[in-house]
């Protein structure tokens, strides 16, 4: 907004670093892929500016997906698995107080969902969703159990690799996010025309979180690492400068 | 070798995919948890300022059919023009309105629905004010990272003549695909086409 440095909006967006909207491997994409070019202005007040939620909103197992629909007492089926790591932005700077939100299907590949028919039983005591703010350096972590692959109608033996969907807010609307997580070395992942949108066997490993057995639980639960980058601000070296200084 | 320039990559987009509305919308799909209320299904906490408006839509595809599988999210300044936002630093924004709204589309029409107060004028970042406007952002299965656009009002002529993206776009024939309709009163309808001869103008922002 002001020639000084205070406001010098959002990094552009690396567009070839990002899926395109028209990805025909993927049927879906076909009718739902705008076909004129984007129209490209930077960011203003409108972009810069974002929601902001409290940690008053999470409630205490919110971020377990184990139990945040579990019967007292009992828990989610499958391997139990801790999800962690940093929300950052593009220069390197954590994102706090962010809203993270996550979902998944059970163990088996099913989701709870009314729309999904897949034969794979629901698991009573697993509802596939979890929700949390990011911590005063960006950090996160949530409790699940690892979920299974699933088939889907796309090509005649089309099967997702195991994945969680996440959705981020920044500190922008900008910097607006939804993707997804894969698990190192599943052999699913390569074959996955949704992963193929991808244009980079780089792309692919910033979405593919590996195993961290430093921070496993030893007899409770293995530990995978994900960071997630969003859009990162512009800044100047003065930015933080009082006037008159 | 000149020194290294140290930045990361922003995350790849993915498609939220079929079931987004099991993460961001958990109670819509039935999954009862978070105290039985949705995030954003609400953009007001009390009694707000302005002129209170209802804007309704469909998210419809290159064929023409409406997705059923949507959601939509909104963000926006109050009456006022101020935006309810850590960044905001013009002023305080109406406490009792949130600026951010989630709509899942209704299961069967795929119509949207947002409850919500007509925007106030908001700097572009020269300092001219942009017209009133919302930023409407749209995630579903088949888009693979979400598409940003805006929603004008069509009662706006004079301050959309003189808005500063409104008055840069090359085809102007292609306005009107980012004006809400006004429907009656308080009523605006605001649909969105994905692609073909009606196509929406979605921005790289």
């Amino acid at each position: 907004m002001t020639e000084n440095g205070q406001n010098r909006g959002y990094i552009a967006r690396d567009r070839d670093r990002q899926p395109d909207a028209y990805t025909p491997g993927y049927k879906t994409s076909v009718k739902r892929s705008p076909q004129a070019a984007l129209l490209s202005f930077p960011t203003t007040l409108s972009e810069e500016t974002s929601p902001v939620f409290g940690h008053g909103l999470i409630g205490k197992l919110d971020n377990d997906l184990i139990h945040n629909y579990a019967k007292p007492g009992e828990s989610a089926i499958g391997p139990r698995i801790i999800v962690y790591g940093r929300l950052l932005d593009e220069t390197g700077r954590g994102v706090p107080g962010a809203l993270l939100e996550f979902w998944q299907a059970n163990a088996g590949g099913r989701y709870r969902h009314k729309k999904e028919g897949y034969i794979a039983p629901l698991d009573p005591n697993f509802g596939g969703c979890g929700r949390l703010i990011t911590g005063e350096d960006g950090s996160y972590e949530f409790r699940t159990i690892q979920p299974g692959p699933y088939p889907w109608p796309n090509g005649p033996n089309e099967w997702r690799p195991a994945h969680i969907h996440f959705s981020v807010f920044g500190h922008g609307f900008a910097q607006r996010l939804i993707t997804q997580m894969y698990f190192e070395g599943d052999p699913l992942i390569p074959l996955c025309p949704i992963v193929g949108v991808l244009k980079s066997q780089q792309a692919i490993d910033d979405l593919t979180a590996p195993l961290d057995m430093n921070r496993t639980l030893p007899m409770d639960a293995r530990a995978y690492k994900f960071d997630i980058v969003l859009r990162g601000r512009r800044q100047t070296y003065f930015e933080n400068r009082r006037e008159g200084l | 070798m000149v020194q290294k320039l140290e930045y990361l990559k922003e995350s790849p987009s993915q498609t939220a995919g079929p079931y987004v509305h099991i993460g961001c919308m958990p109670n819509f799909s039935g999954i009862e948890i978070y105290g039985g209320s949705d995030l954003g299904r609400s953009m007001k906490t009390g009694p707000v300022k302005g002129e209170e408006i209802t804007v309704t839509g469909i998210v419809h595809d290159g064929m023409g059919t409406p997705l059923r599988d949507a959601m939509i999210e909104i963000w926006q300044a109050d009456a006022a023009g101020l935006y309810a936002s850590a960044n905001e630093t013009r002023g305080k924004a109406d406490p009792n309105f949130t600026g951010w709204g989630r709509s899942p589309g209704d299961p069967e029409t795929g119509e949207f629905v947002f409850e919500t107060v007509k925007p106030g004028r908001v700097p572009f970042r020269d300092g001219r004010l942009m017209a009133p406007h919302a930023t409407l952002w749209i995630v579903a299965r088949g888009i693979n990272i979400g598409l940003q656009t805006r929603m004008y009002f069509e009662d706006e002529a004079e301050a959309n003549a003189e808005d500063p993206i409104l008055t840069r776009i090359e085809h102007q024939s292609r306005v009107p695909t980012l004006l809400a309709r006004k429907t009656g009163e308080g009523a605006y309808r605001f649909d969105i086409h994905l692609q073909g001869p009606d196509e929406t103008i979605f921005f790289d922002f």
